[in-house]
């Protein structure tokens, strides 16, 4: 006999963490350890970046040019990364109870939010008066803000992704996985984000 | 779908091959995606093999045959092919055949991912090897690619000198090959998690499962979490060649060169344990088999691979003692705990073998040859452990003897017992014994005909990685005693290799699901496995199903209370029962 798989129900992947009330699907459990690794590549990154600035021979930019603090466009940009993730839990929960509508609202508003943050590191980096070679800060600056950049771009991609299929009507109660996904992805994209700040505008 | 199987079976010859590429190149079957891991590892184990030929015959006599620079990409080659492209990836082959049958599942969690796993490997295996055909040749820094030898930054700072002949576009090739390599192996890694974790069979709870399946479990989460970190150093060091002008890691730039090494170990020394836990995982079933008893102190197995799992990330630095920047006594004594485990799974092993009745077929002898020469590897790195020892042995071919004993002999007669094992569950058919037993000794006499002069001329002070050496140090008789133990084993080699083509053709037929009577739920189906693996989900009541099984078919009373074996019960019946 092949085991019977039993009507899905809606997941609620808190929950089933840790009250085991409805098993997490492979996929989201598939997520939690991907998102595992990618803590570990941060971690390298970071932990590079800590060694340099801590007995690095050159650490401003070499050129010359300045070191970036916290000033108010990248805080303001911050703050609404950090923040849109609760519109993205807000479309987790909605489609839990099959409010496809509210979905396609939240998920299409932090769409617009990720492709904003993205036009402000771009900005960012327009601004920024010194090269990738100019010093260990230099380098470290735009490995760290770049490879973090590349996961927002990857979350845009994934929300625009759960937009449009939810405009489609491809989600409902029992059907979301993808956005639970998603959900999970662009609150850790939003974590580090935090450490990063931290660590490259703010405590510099 | 381009072709669906069977369209073109009675078609010519060549609609038939196209269809049987096609098959296998689009598959995401587990199987067919393992049995492609093992050989396109195999291939590249070969050819890291030759390449150890070549340093084996340079190092033969004094006097050089290759120039100084091929030597080097020679040894860089062997080392990089040998630990990314065959070890790593020909455990994964193992892990990806066995592990989903032997835990019940229909495959793996996430098929197409694995699929992805398998190309990444297969395109970095040929990005990394095409490096030959550049200018300047293949990366040249040893497989460890330590700064500054692997950087090639103009100097920045007045007075210090830059890297005079910088490495060519073979480094950079390495660099991209080996992170694309690590990115299928982390993805393969997550689902190698989610499979072991969510898709057991009914019954079968954590601690009824298969060694090997614990083994790949804690070699998953090794994976998982030191291969991004290791991402992160290739990148980093990918900027620093390429643009960034060495300042994070090149120290003639202003970057430090010990923090490539931290990064690098970070991952490297759980790498280690990423190549050595699956043989480990792979000797622990056979040995129980062929001794035809439960492995002993099963759940002191699993706390010991977990042990070694969590040891191995806080050791990373005993590779550094002789630098300087790291504190000495923490890792010494973190390196000494290591042992601890070790010994558990060894006597173990041989707790199991201990009044057994022990059927000394060619798996089996490989799983003690593992046990021996890894016997050897181990003590020798206790040595290594204590600091004084270390400083003076540091860099000598004492570290080369010991590293190949460990995880690169040690790990290869893991991965020989695994094919001797699962040949027949493969294909149906047996390998040839005799061919296997003379397999065995050629190899197992050869290597240590190669290794064990080499740790004499280690304690002598033979350094690592030169190509030539003063025919007035004494070193020549033992040089030329270690290359015809190279040429005993590439004997050996062939010897496998003809045996593994031929019994795929000739082998004889295995005449049962489960020839060797062995525990694991991959006996339960047939050889080879249909492609949804199982006709019957198997129920599991104990970490031996199939012995269940067996013992429940040989009861007067078959059909009683045990008769349902490794089949799922009907609650009624276990209900009146």
């Amino acid at each position: 006999m092949a085991r019977s798989t039993p009507a899905r129900k809606p997941v609620h992947p808190i929950k089933s963490f840790f009250v085991g009330e409805e098993p997490m699907s492979n996929a989201l459990w598939g997520m939690v350890f991907f998102l595992f690794s990618e803590v570990m590549f941060f971690a390298g990154l970071i932990a590079a970046y800590l060694a340099l600035r801590e007995d690095a021979l050159i650490w401003e930019p070499t050129n010359g040019g300045e070191v970036l603090g916290a000033e108010f466009r990248p805080v303001l940009f911050t703050i609404l990364l950090v923040a849109s993730s609760i519109p993205m839990q807000y479309a987790a929960f909605a489609i839990r109870t099959g409010r496809r509508r509210a979905l396609s609202i939240a998920s299409g508003l932090v769409f617009v939010i990720g492709i904003a943050f993205l036009i402000n590191q771009g900005i960012e980096w327009k601004n920024a008066d010194f090269g990738i070679g100019d010093g260990a800060y230099a380098a470290t600056f735009y490995l760290l803000t770049g490879f973090h950049g590349a996961h927002v771009l990857g979350g845009v991609l994934f929300n625009g992704l759960v937009f449009l299929r939810s405009l489609i009507g491809q989600f409902d109660a029992e059907r979301n996985t993808a956005v639970e996904a998603a959900t999970m992805y662009w609150h850790f994209v939003g974590l580090v984000w935090v450490a990063l700040f931290a660590l490259v505008f703010v405590s510099i | 779908m381009a072709a669906v199987a069977g369209t073109y079976a009675s078609g010519p010859p060549v609609l038939r091959a196209y269809e049987a590429i096609l098959s296998w190149v689009t598959t995401v079957d587990h199987k067919k995606i393992g049995i492609m891991y093992l050989v396109t590892a195999g291939i590249f184990g070969t050819v890291g093999m030759a390449f150890s030929l070549v340093i084996r015959t340079e190092l033969a006599e004094t006097g050089t045959i290759i120039s100084a620079d091929t030597y080097n990409q020679i040894f860089t080659m062997h080392g990089s092919i040998m630990i990314f492209l065959f070890l790593i990836p020909i455990a994964q082959g193992f892990m990806n055949y066995a592990v989903p049958l032997s835990i019940g599942a229909l495959d793996m969690a996430f098929p197409r991912i694995n699929a992805l796993s398998f190309w990444l490997f297969a395109l970095a295996g040929l990005l990394i090897a095409s490096s030959f055909l550049f200018d300047g040749g293949s990366a040249a820094a040893g497989w460890t690619a330590y700064t500054p030898i692997a950087s090639n930054s103009e100097p920045r700072i007045p007075g210090l000198q830059g890297n005079l002949d910088p490495v060519g576009v073979g480094m950079d090739l390495w660099l991209v090959g080996v992170l694309l390599l690590g990115t299928g192996s982390t993805v393969g890694g997550v689902n190698f998690i989610v499979t072991i974790l969510k898709m057991r069979a009914p019954g079968m709870t954590m601690f009824r499962m298969p060694m090997f399946a614990w083994a790949t479990l804690v070699t998953a989460f090794l994976v998982v979490l030191a291969t991004p970190v290791l991402a992160a150093a290739l990148i980093m060091m990918f900027a620093d060649r390429n643009g960034a002008g060495g300042v994070i890691f090149d120290p003639n730039a202003g970057g430090q060169a010990i923090l490539w090494q931290n990064l690098f170990w970070f991952y490297s020394h759980p790498a280690v344990y990423i190549m050595v836990l699956p043989s480990m995982g792979i000797v622990s079933e056979v040995i129980s088999v062929f001794s035809r008893k439960p492995i002993f102190g099963y759940r002191s197995m699993v706390l010991a691979l977990l042990g070694i799992g969590l040891l191995g990330f806080i050791v990373w630095a005993h590779h550094m003692f002789t630098t300087g920047g790291v504190f000495l006594p923490f890792f010494m004594a973190a390196t000494f705990l290591i042992g601890v485990p070790t010994g558990v799974k060894m006597f173990n092993w041989i707790g199991t073998m201990y009044k057994g009745s022990i059927q000394y077929s060619s798996a089996m002898l490989f799983a003690i040859g593992f046990l021996s020469l890894f016997l050897i590897g181990g003590i020798t790195g206790i040595f290594f452990a204590a600091v004084p020892v270390d400083f003076a042995l540091h860099d000598t071919y004492f570290v080369v003897s010991h590293f190949h004993y460990t995880m690169s002999i040690g790990s290869t007669f893991g991965i020989f017992a695994g094919a001797y094992f699962w040949f027949p569950k493969m294909f149906g058919r047996f390998m040839n014994e005799s061919l296997g037993k003379i397999h065995f000794w050629t190899t197992f006499i050869g290597v240590n005909i190669i290794f064990w002069p080499q740790l004499m001329l280690g304690l002598d002070g033979m350094p690592r990685r030169i190509n030539d050496y003063a025919a007035n140090g004494g070193w020549e008789t033992l040089n030329m005693i270690s290359t015809i133990g190279a040429f005993i084993s590439a004997i050996g080699m062939l010897i496998f290799l003809f045996n593994v083509v031929h019994s795929m053709r000739w082998g004889e037929k295995t005449d049962k699901n489960d020839p060797w009577e062995a525990n694991t739920l991959e006996w339960a189906t047939t050889s080879p496995p249909p492609a949804h693996n199982f006709d019957e989900i198997p129920y599991v009541t104990s970490e031996r199903p199939l012995f269940d099984k067996r013992w429940a078919d040989k009861q007067p009373d078959a059909g009683g209370h045990g008769s349902g074996g490794a089949t799922a019960p009907d609650p009624a019946a276990r209900m009146k029962g």
